[in-house]
Order: C-alpha cells, then structure tokens, then sequence
C-alpha cells in the first residue's frame, strides 16, 4: 500500500522551502557586509607609539579606538570596524571608502593644532581651543576655512602682540601647524611648493577675537573633516602604519563578480553530477544543498559577518563538505541495498550507520577552522567563520533535511522492490 | 562507475612502492624548497604591491612609463601581467611606500584610469609574524586532531593520519615551488582547509577499518589484517572518489573563472584535494596495516595479556 500523504508531504515541504527561498534571499543577499577586497576600501593596522613619558595602556588603547571611531563616523562610512590587536596595535578596516586618501589623513592625523612663531616657539596649542568650537565658515573669497575657539578670549591677542613686539616684517608671522613634529621647521618648510603648515598669516596688529580662522587652501570638505576632527579631540598617541591593503573599488567589483559566477557554475557541476551518480538521492541532494545555501547565507547576515573573497571560497568549499555529507549516507544505503536488505531497511540503516562517520570528519574539520580563526587575520578569518558555519549548517541539512525528505518517500513505499531509483541494479543485490 | 566487487583493488600488497613514492618525493621536495624556495608574497616579505586595472591592454613599459610619470622615484622591482586581455598590472615594490606615497600613485592612476589601483604594504615585522602564526597554528592543529582521534579511535589512527595531513600539505608546498606561484596569506588558508579536508577523508577510510576489525574474529597473519584493510579501503573507495571529484569541481571553477586575487588559492586546493585522496588511500591506511601489524606481533609476545584493542568504545 503506497501512502500518497507522504508524497504530498514531501511536495508541500519543497514548495514552502522554495517559496521562502525566492522570497527573501534577494533582501539576505543585499544585507551582507562585504569586505573590503569585494567592495573596495582599505584596512591599515597601526603600531601605536605612546607620546612623551607614557605607556600605551590598555586605557589609551581604548581611548585611541573611540577617537578613530568618532572620526571614521565623520566620513560616514556604514561599517567600520576598529579592533585592538595584541598590546599595542590597531586594525582599521573601512570598506566602501569613496575618498581613500582623505581618510587616511583623517585617521592618521594627531589632530594637534599649535600656533608657532616663525623660530617654531610654540605660543598656544589645542588644549588653549574651546571644546567642539571648532566650524567651517568662508573668506572674503569665499574660500573654505576652519574657524576655531578659544577658551580665553585674550589669549590670541597676547601671543600677536607678543610676535608684533619680537619680529619686525616680514618675520611677524603666526605659523599654524597641524601635527606639528620635532624637527619641523618653517623656515624649511616655507620654501617648498606645499608647506607641511596649515598656514602662516602676517600678523600687523594685535587682534584681540575669540574666534579666528584659519584658511589652508582647503577644500571644502577637507575644511569640514579638520574642524569634525578637532572637535573630536586629539588622539593620545602616534600612530604608524605597519601593514595597509587598500583595494580600488572597480578591482574588488571584478573579483566579486567573477568569484560568484565561478561558484555557480561549480555548484552547477556537483548537482548535475550527483544527479547522474545517485539518480533520485542525488535530486534530494540538490534540493537541501539549496536549502544549504540559502541558511548559510542567513545565518552569515545575522552573525553580522564580513563576507570576503575567502569567505566566498568557504561557502563553496563548503557545498562539497555538504556533498560529502550526503555521499557518505547514500553510499552506505547502496551498500546496504546490494546487501540484500528492503529499501525501508537499508535506508534506516544506511542513516544511522553514517552518521558517526560524518560527525569525525566534520569536528576534524571545526578543529582546524576553529584553530584557523584563532591564529588567522581578518581575511583568513572570514575564510574560517564561514567554514565553521557551512559545517554546522550542512549537519542540518545533509544530514537531517537529506534523512528528512528522503524518509518520506522510503515510508511512501513507493520505491519497495525499486533499486535502480538508488542506482543499484538487481544484478549486483545478493541474495541474503 | 561501480566499485561493488569486493577487494577489485589491492591497495596493502603495493605498500612498498606508495611508501618509496612518497619517500623519493619528499626528498625531491626537501631539495627543492631549499634550492629553487618559494615565490614568497609581500604577504611573508615586507614591500608594496599596487595593483593597476586600466581600461585596455597594458605592456610591461606603460606600466612603468606611468609610475615615473606619478612622481619622482616611483620605479617598481617587477611588474606582472594578469586578466584575460593583461588589462590588469602588479607593480611591487621592495620597500613599503608611505601614506604619501600611496595617495601619488592613487591619484596618478585614478587620473588616467578612472579605477583606484589596490595598494597594500607590509612591514618586515608583520610579514614574519604572519609566517609564524600559520605555522604554529598548523602545529597546534596537529595536536589537536591527534588527541581527538586518539580519543575516538586509537593512537596508531592518529598517527598514521597525521603523516598524510602533513605529507598533503608539504606536497602543496613543494608544487608551489615548482610552479613559483606566489605564497600570500589565501595560499596559509587553502593549506589549512587541506589540512581540515585530509583528515576528514583519512577518518573516513579508518572509520570503516575500525568498523570492520571490530567484526573481524581475531587476526593471525599479516595478510588477514592487510585484507580486511584492503575491503576497507574498497568499501570507501567510490565514496573517496565522488567526494573528492564534486569539490575539484568547485576549485576549478574557482580557478578557471574566479578573479586573480584567489586564483592561487583555488589551485592550491585543487593540488591539495589530489594529495589528499592520495594520502587516504595510498598511504595513511597502509602506515597503520603495518604499524598495527607490529603491535599485535608484541601482544602475542606478551603472555596472559588481553589485547587492549579489543576493548574500543562502542560508538
């Protein structure tokens, strides 16, 4: 007696899986993270040097990262993500940067404004500046300039009357210096096509303001990114850049889209030949290796992972894990079917048999991934998350889903006395 | 394709040549690696490497010609072509270029181009530190994988699997030598799931001798321990095959159609899968035939003693 309920069952499962599949994986494929080698942008990891007298703490560190983070917010970019390696390193990557360079400046920058005269004598620096006073205002020429505060309103005037009284022209200039480091000299530095000051205006009267501006040839976004950074505060420490990888954005568009179509296609050959291989198993297999890819995919987007280039191959490495899943029973379900056993029998016991097979190979497998992304860096990282999911995922479906679906035909009864839809022929069946 | 006969194959009796093969062949490569080395990315060095992609087929000269035209200096120590029609340049150079420097060349390129090259820079330090870490993490995951199976199987299992992961990956490492491509950070990676790829295919050939000894009535001769390793391994042997068949064909996709920033990647995996296949079916079960082989000679030595490998856990 055939149960068609089961049939129906099966057909129900396949239809409601496709139709949440076709629903919602275009809006999960669109909230994954690219990394930067698919989308382009940079990741630079800092060596931090701690100023004068200090020690880089854990403190300093976590001081360090909230200043890059306020900055990166400046530029707006969706997902940056700023990490403290071992004692005394930064990694920041920044994926989808359209300004590459500027944000590099802006990362980098000290954000240490001090007014020099023209013998580099420091007279007042960024802790003499009013808290968040710094704005973006324009010139007589309508040139962009930052316009900054003073917590004491005579503080300015002082240090012009102090460099009217000392210099006569054309030595009475106020030298504006942003990062300003031992060994910097005006007097070297006025000389070259573009001085490493901000600016050096003449000063001819003692201006007693609260505000001044200051004018840099800026750009104005350039102009918007000081004043956001000064606002923002200094950072603690200097930073110097051990390692950078920056990808153009056109360069990891093209990896991307080859690296996807090379996966269809690739995924495209595993079905068709496991179809050929084990006739109607091999057609359940296509089915959850779909289901495989689809949970993969959600999971990845709710672990808020990064995908990357690397990441891409674990997926599809991963289908052959799955694969192999779904090979190991099957093989021993034909085995136990050329053995004599019914399809009922053969397929219970195919399933239970290959299951503690497929549990040691998979945890070997987690062993060395979990190892992976213990010791890797951020791409071999991605590379090692994404295998440890398509690992735990393909138990889901190569294992139960697989069992699942198949199951239901097997109890149909439909197949009893059918080797071949397993691709067994009658001819290789022992008598028992 | 059907593997159904039993014991069609031999694979204990050719023991012999499987372990001279590998044994030449390791020697092979240790001379090798330390004459011929590896093409050692940035990735281990330290340097920089621009990576240009113009609108059309670029020549070796252009590429230079347009560094000198991005600044003063900007002369790089090799350039390479790649992509289908060399619309695609790597430029590295021996030391890392600074922020500056970077901000020329990406101007200059974004300039003529409209595309912003890709620029990565390492310094010596992080180059060494990287090395070490893949190969300590290679070592920590041997352990690892020795205890568990171990555990779950027996010593002599984790031993013999052991050799075939590090044969497999020594021998990605010596074809990459021979075919100089460079070693960069993917290249740690697909050693690594090579690593994770051997074992499970090794656990699952001795998941099966496990199976059968524990069926076997006590073994008296080497040949009926090398037979019942030999159904094993014909038992497994069409499962080996498809296996490893579907996933060479995800890493040749990647390889033929992938991008260039993973093609290395995908054809380390492609040699590594071949090893792997190799090891678990030529070598890794055929070390333990002979090793067991000798454990149960010194049991029967040993007088009024139970055999402790009878006494495996149940799964």
């Amino acid at each position: 007696m055939v149960k068609k309920w089961r049939i129906g069952l099966f057909f129900v499962i396949v239809i409601l899986l496709g139709g949440l599949i076709s629903q919602t994986v275009m809006n999960t494929a669109k909230g994954i993270n690219l990394g930067l080698d698919l989308q382009g942008g940079f990741e630079i990891l800092y060596e931090v040097h701690p100023s004068e007298g200090q020690e880089v703490t854990d403190e300093t560190l976590q001081a360090t990262v909230s200043a890059l983070n306020q900055r990166v917010n400046v530029l707006g970019v969706s997902e940056p993500n700023i990490s403290i390696e071992g004692e005394d390193r930064i990694r920041v990557q920044l994926a989808g940067v359209d300004d590459q360079q500027t944000a590099r400046e802006l990362l980098a920058t000290e954000a240490d404004l001090s007014f020099r005269d023209v013998e580099d004598n420091e007279y007042l620096s960024g802790e003499d500046l009013e808290e968040n006073g710094a704005g973006v205002g324009f010139d007589q020429t309508n040139q962009p300039v930052v316009t900054v505060e003073f917590k004491d309103g005579d503080a300015f005037g002082d240090v012009t009357q102090q460099i009217i009284n000392q210099y006569s022209p054309p030595n009475n200039r106020l030298v504006i210096w942003l990062d300003y480091e031992e060994g910097d000299s005006f007097r070297e530095e006025v000389q070259k096509e573009d001085p490493k000051y901000l600016s050096a205006p003449t000063v001819n009267e003692p201006l007693y303001h609260k505000n001044i501006q200051i004018e840099g040839n800026f750009e104005l976004e350039e102009a918007e990114f000081l004043a956001e950074v000064l606002n923002s505060g200094s950072l603690p420490v200097e930073l110097e850049e051990i390692y950078s990888n920056a990808v153009g954005a056109s360069l990891g568009e093209d990896a991307m889209e080859k690296t996807i179509f090379a996966g269809f296609i690739g995924i495209g050959l595993i079905l068709a030949y496991m179809v050929v291989f084990y006739r109607f198993m091999g057609a359940i297999a296509a089915v959850t290796l779909g289901a495989y890819i689809y949970i993969v995919l959600t999971i990845f987007n709710w672990m808020e992972g990064v995908l990357t280039l690397p990441g891409i191959a674990a997926l599809i490495l991963g289908v052959g894990m799955a694969v192999d899943a779904n090979i190991i029973t099957y093989e021993r379900i034909k085995e136990e079917i050329r053995a004599g056993r019914s399809i009922m029998s053969a397929f219970k016991s195919g399933a239970r048999r290959s299951l503690s097979t497929i549990v040691d190979a998979n945890i070997t497998t987690i062993l060395a991934a979990g190892i992976l992304f213990y010791y890797g860096t951020s791409s071999v990282q991605g590379f090692a998350v994404m295998l440890i999911v398509s690992i735990l995922t393909s138990f889901l479906t190569a294992v139960y889903g697989s069992r699942l679906l198949l199951g239901l035909w097997v109890k149909s009864r439909i197949f009893n006395k059918k080797p071949r839809v397993f691709g067994v022929k009658e001819s290789e069946i022992s008598e028992l | 394709m059907n593997f159904n006969t039993k014991n069609k194959y031999a694979f204990v009796k050719h023991r012999k040549k499987f372990f001279w093969f590998s044994l030449v062949f390791t020697l092979a490569g240790i001379i090798l690696l330390s004459t011929a080395g590896l093409n050692l990315g940035i990735d281990f060095k330290s340097g920089s490497k621009v990576e240009v992609l113009a609108d059309g087929t670029l020549t070796e000269d252009e590429v230079y010609n347009h560094f000198a035209q991005a600044g003063d200096g900007y002369e790089p120590d090799d350039v390479t072509l790649a992509g289908d029609n060399s619309e695609i340049a790597y430029a590295s150079f021996i030391g890392t270029l600074s922020q500056d420097e970077i901000a020329d060349i990406q101007t200059h390129f974004v300039d003529t181009y409209g595309n912003e090259p890709s620029v990565s820079t390492v310094s010596p330090q992080v180059g060494q530190e990287l090395a070490k870490n893949a190969l300590i993490s290679v070592l920590i995951a041997a352990v690892g994988i020795i205890i568990y199976v171990s555990i779950r199987f027996q010593f002599l299992y984790g031993v013999a699997s052991i050799v075939a992961l590090l044969h497999d990956a020594f021998f990605i490492i010596v074809v990459f030598s021979i075919v100089q491509f460079e070693v960069n950070v993917p290249f740690i990676a697909a050693v690594l799931t090579i690593v994770g790829y051997s074992i499970n295919d090794t656990i699952v050939t001795f998941d099966r001798i496990r199976e059968n000894m524990r069926h076997t009535e006590d073994i008296k001769t080497f040949d009926e321990l090398a037979a019942v390793v030999d159904l094993s391994l014909n038992q497994t042997l069409t499962r080996s095959i498809n296996t490893v068949l579907t996933v060479v064909f995800a890493a040749l996709c990647i390889f033929i159609f992938g991008g260039e920033a993973i093609r290395s990647f995908a054809f380390a995996l492609v040699v590594g899968l071949v090893a792997g296949t190799y090891s678990s079916l030529f070598l890794a079960a055929q070390l333990w035939t002979v090793w067991k082989w000798k454990s149960i000679v010194r049991e029967k030595n040993k007088p009024n003693k139970e055999e402790p490998e009878d006494l495996e856990p149940e799964v």
